[in-house]
Order: C-alpha cells, then sequence, then structure tokens
C-alpha cells in the first residue's frame, strides 16, 4: 500500500505532531514492568513470544552452514515449542535460509538497503532491496537515512522509505529507525510518524549494531504512535524491537506492553515481532523449567 | 556530646562480586548459642539460588581457562588478606559458636593455612591426578582431571568457616565455581568471608554465598540442571537423601555427608577425567611434526 501524501504535507504533518512526555513516558514503561505473569499465562506468553522471534543472524561470518542451522532451530526450537515467525539475515543468504526454510510458514526476513549504516547512495540501497526480493525473502527489515533525518530532511527520508516500499513488492517492509541514534523521543515520534506515512507495514527499533537498541520506553512510545495511526488513518503497522532483548522476563514486559495499549489485535506475529538472537534460547530454558519444574541451563539448549 | 553510635554491618550475600540483599527482602535474626542477637541475615529465595548459578555458570569457564599458577595466586591472596582480618573473625568465629576467642583464632589459622595449601595444589594436582598412559598402539594416551562445572555446596552446620575454607578451597582450585549455602544457624562467617574473596582479585561469581534455610533453597539447586557437582556435607541425613534423588534427576556427581576430607580425595571429588589418543607413531614416521 502506498501512501496519498506527498512528502511536504507528511513533513509537515510529523513537523507538527506534539513533544514527547518523557517523564511520563518512562513511568508509564517502569509502570508496566511490573506485572507479574505466572504459570499457565506464563507459559501461554513464553510460546507466544516464540512465535513472534525473528530469528536473527547478521555477522560478517555468517557462512550458509551457520544459516542452516539457524533455520532449523527456527523451525523446531526444542521439542513441541513452536516454531519462530521469520529468521532474518543478510540479503546474500536469502536463498539459502529460503530453501531451508522451504514448506515450513517460517518466514525469511532480509535487512536491505546499506544495512547497518544505510550510507550508501539510493540506487544501490534500492538493488540491495530488489535482490532480496528477488532471492525470495518474505519480508524487507530496511534502515531510514538517520544523516537525512537529523539533518531536517524528512521529505527525502519520506521519498526515499517510498522507493524502497515500491521495490519490495509484495514482501512487507520493516523500518528500521535506529532509536539509538535519533538522540530524543521527540524524534523517535516524529521518525514512526513518517515511516507509517510512508508506507510502512511494521516500525522497528534498531539495528542491533548501536550502543542503545531497543528499550521498553522508546518500544512504548512506537506502539503510541501506532495505536493512533491506525485510529487516524484505519491502517494497522506492525512493531519490532530489535536488539538488547535477552531473557523471557524482558520479552513478557514487551507482550504486556503490546496488551495495554495495542490491545489483542496486536498480539500476534503478523503484528508483533521480536528482533533477536539469544532471547530464544532462554525462553526455551523458561519453557523447560515449567515443565520439568526444575531449572534448565545452557547444556540443554543449542549452541549457535 | 552524645555517645557515637557504632556503625553495625549489615550481612549481604555474595553473588557475582556483589553483596546484594536476597531478592525475595527477607532477612532472620542471627543469634550466638547462649542467645545474644548479633545481626539479621539476608534470607535467601530460590530466585537468589537462581542468579548465583547464573553467575557462576558465567565465570566458570574464564575460571578454568585462567593458568592454574594465577588460580593458585589468588587463592594464596585470599589467606593473606584473611590473615590481615584473623581478629575480626576470631571474634565473629567465637560469637558464633560460643568457643573460647583463643581456639577461635587457631581455627582461623587453621583455614588461613588451609587457604595456603589448596593455593600449593592448584598447579600439581593435574600431574598427581593424571598421566601418561601406557597403551599398545601408535598414539600418546594421556588422561587430564578437568573441572566439572558449577558444584552446588551445603557447607557444614557447626564448622561455619574452616568446614567453608575446606569445601570451596578444592573445588575453586580445580577451576570450578560454587554456589554455597552457608550454615544455616551461623552464617555470619562465610558472609564475611566474602569481603576476603572480594578483595584477592578472585573473579566475580567464582564463589557465591547464599545465607538461608537449607530446607527452603538446597532442593531448588540440588535439582538444577545447570549444577554438575552437590557438596552434602551440611544437609541432615534426611534432607542429604532427598536432595541426592532430586540430584539423580539431572546426573550429577554428590559427595554424601561424612566422606573423607584428604586434599586428594576433596580434589578428585569435582574434577572428571579426560583421556586422550594423539597419533604418534604415524605423524613421527611420516617425518611431519603435530
Amino acid at each position: 500500500m502506498g501512501s496519498i501524501l506527498s512528502g511536504a504535507e507528511a513533513a509537515s504533518l510529523v513537523r507538527a505532531l506534539p513533544g514527547v512526555d518523557a517523564v511520563g513516558l518512562e513511568a508509564r514503561a517502569a509502570g508496566l514492568s511490573t506485572r507479574s505473569v505466572k504459570t499457565t499465562s506464563k507459559a501461554h506468553a513464553i510460546d507466544l513470544a516464540i512465535s513472534m522471534i525473528d530469528l536473527t543472524t547478521l555477522e560478517g561470518a555468517d557462512t550458509p552452514g551457520k544459516v542452516r542451522s539457524l533455520a532449523a532451530k527456527a523451525m523446531r526450537p526444542d521439542g513441541d515449542a513452536p516454531a519462530t515467525a521469520a529468521v532474518c539475515v543478510y540479503p546474500s543468504m536469502v536463498a539459502t535460509a529460503k530453501e531451508a526454510l522451504q514448506g515450513s510458514g517460517v518466514l525469511v526476513a532480509s535487512v536491505a538497503t546499506g544495512f547497518p549504516a544505510g550510507q550508501v547512495p539510493l540506487d544501490v540501497r534500492l538493488a540491495d532491496t530488489e535482490s532480496a526480493v528477488r532471492a525470495g525473502a518474505d519480508e524487507i527489515d530496511m534502515v531510514i537515512n538517520r544523516g537525512a533525518f537529523l539533518a531536517g530532511d524528512l521529505e527525502r527520508v519520506f521519498h526515499e522509505i517510498k522507493a524502497v516500499k515500491a521495490a519490495s513488492g509484495d514482501a512487507r517492509l520493516k523500518v528500521i529507525l535506529e532509536t539509538g541514534e535519533l538522540a530524543t523521543y521527540d524524534a523517535v515520534r516524529q521518525a514512526s510518524w513518517l515511516a507509517m506515512y510512508a508506507g510502512a507495514d511494521f516500525i522497528k527499533t534498531s539495528t542491533g549494531k548501536v550502543g542503545v537498541n531497543a528499550t521498553l520506553p522508546v518500544t512504548l512510545l512506537m506502539m503510541q504512535a501506532v495505536r493512533d495511526y491506525r485510529a487516524a488513518t484505519g491502517i494497522q503497522v506492525g512493531v519490532k524491537p530489535a536488539g538488547g532483548i535477552r531473557n523471557t522476563k524482558d520479552a513478557i514486559k514487551y507482550l504486556v506492553t503490546v496488551n495495554e495499549v495495542l490491545g489483542d489485535d496486536w498480539l500476534s506475529n503478523h503484528w508483533f515481532r521480536f528482533g533477536a538472537s539469544s532471547l530464544l534460547n532462554d525462553l526455551l530454558m523458561q519453557r523447560q523449567k515449567l515443565k520439568t519444574g526444575h531449572y534448565s541451563g545452557p547444556d540443554y539448549v543449542t549452541v549457535d | 556530646m552524645s555517645e557515637r553510635l557504632r556503625v553495625k554491618k549489615t550481612y549481604k550475600l555474595y553473588v557475582g562480586g556483589k553483596f546484594p540483599r536476597s531478592e525475595s527482602g527477607r532477612s532472620y535474626p542471627v543469634s550466638s548459642p547462649d542467645g545474644t542477637e548479633l545481626a539479621n541475615a539476608a534470607l535467601a529465595s530460590r530466585k537468589d539460588a537462581r542468579d548465583a548459578v547464573a553467575a557462576a555458570r558465567k565465570a566458570q569457564r574464564p575460571w578454568a581457562g585462567q593458568t592454574a599458577y594465577l588460580r593458585g595466586q589468588i587463592l594464596y591472596r585470599a589467606a593473606e588478606m584473611l590473615e590481615g582480618r584473623a581478629g575480626q573473625f576470631a571474634e565473629e568465629l567465637a560469637d558464633a559458636t560460643g568457643a573460647d576467642p583463643h581456639d577461635a583464632l587457631g581455627t582461623v589459622e587453621a583455614a588461613i593455612d588451609r587457604l595456603v595449601h589448596y593455593a600449593g595444589w592448584t598447579d600439581k594436582y593435574t600431574s598427581v591426578l593424571g598421566g601418561a598412559n601406557p597403551v599398545a598402539g601408535p598414539y600418546f594416551n594421556h588422561t587430564t582431571p578437568e573441572p566439572l562445572g558449577v558444584v552446588a555446596v551445603i557447607a557444614p552446620q557447626d564448622d561455619p568457616l574452616l568446614g567453608l575454607v575446606e569445601a570451596i578451597a578444592p573445588a575453586i582450585a580445580t577451576g570450578n565455581t560454587v554456589v554455597v549455602l552457608a550454615s544455616e544457624a551461623k552464617p555470619l562467617p562465610a558472609l564475611s568471608f566474602g569481603e576476603v574473596l572480594a578483595t584477592s582479585d578472585l573473579p566475580g561469581g567464582v564463589v557465591n554465598l547464599l545465607s538461608g534455610k537449607a530446607a527452603e533453597v538446597a532442593p531448588h539447586l540440588a535439582s538444577h540442571a545447570d549444577v554438575n557437582g552437590l557438596d552434602l556435607t551440611g544437609a541432615d541425613p534426611e534432607l542429604a537423601a532427598s536432595l541426592e534423588a532430586a540430584a539423580a534427576e539431572t546426573l550429577k556427581v554428590v559427595r554424601r555427608p561424612g566422606k573423607s576430607g584428604k586434599a586428594l580425595d576433596l580434589l578428585r571429588q569435582w574434577t572428571e577425567y579426560k583421556t586422550v589418543w594423539h597419533p604418534a607413531g604415524m605423524a613421527a614416521g611420516a617425518g611431519g611434526a603435530y
């Protein structure tokens, strides 16, 4: 779905957004972090979280073998645990992942557009996207041009996202805001709306490649933007926190926040994802704990 | 001028190199045998035990990877630190056990000597326990003792310092990390011993000290799949039996109460043997190096 707005209209709407009450936002996030989720609810939350994971490997040292073993884990993490939502790889590994995941229902997500910095010419970023789609990616994780955004050139960011959306074709587009580099909550709110106006199917916090990754307040802020965007336009957009979510406790905090801010409509892996790699093992260990009654350990999950 | 109030110590847990209170927020009063209240100690919960195991697991590989020489130096450093605070420990021990202060000092000195003893063992036990095995084939075959991993210790109930040191030192000398449940009624010397370890260059997480009820916390350590060894020295017979049953579910090495306290037996207790076959003749015959 393309945007009906022009760049200038989107930029002026975004500039007119109210500022963020940072103290209130953080207090709300802290309040949502105190919920206690136990026993059967916890078991349900763990399985839901597993089904929402984009199991990710984005290293220079990625090999086809590593991607295949990650795909095997995504399809069957542990015993009767549900499969993850997707496997997230670099464009050069999409074909390998696609082949390994054939017929499993687990999607292939590819980062693109010069990930993680995005500091390459637009035609290269678009070619990057097209090649990932051609190789079979079901979802594209693009990075926004933070340089242009921080310089105030919102129109340029808007047009670039639109161009990548067009290049993605049928693949769902996740727009990475890289909130750790945007510096303020106001900028995160603006970038969220700008991405949605430009046609994002998902807004995603981070690449996982900078010091500050997903935090609960930032993700809460993005959820509020997504909620308000649907109220204003009727279009539903997904949210994906990525990077830094390592344990079950954190994952459950995010699920509680989704439930409180967005409600049931977003509580599925079509609308909410975790970008993570080590989180899965912790979820599996907690799952084993609930099943066996005793604490598990890293010897009882796969090393990856 | 008002009289100065003494600053009293809050006895906390020692987990991952830090001194946290129990996550449960609980504490319990500790008294001397004559009923004098000494202090409040943190009452550890199963989540404290879980956190301690996680800290011990994280610390284990780097600790085992250190040179034997360095492990020895650190144990010796702990002896130095304990020596410098012998007076304080003698006092705490006398308060805890009701022992004569002079005898208590003797016990502290024995604990210091025990640390030095195991400091000396760190680079020797592999030669004594392991070795090159004669095999009928063109192979070098050698056996080396390797650390088990994480060892949970129910420390002796009536010997709160020397017994504790005797449980900890051989386990960490061989590259294990430990989670220790201190004497339930006399935990204060153990908790102070954490301060000695914290100032001995011992990496955080190698020794984790919990105070609390053995019957409450120990079952969670015994059944924990990420604990490789279980020392039941301080568990009463009934508890020891149930802990051993729980440990069997997750394949642990168990040291039953009353087993030998000889140094070499203790060092062997928390190691497992790895035997390596290495082709010898062929490489040598081909003139190649390996």
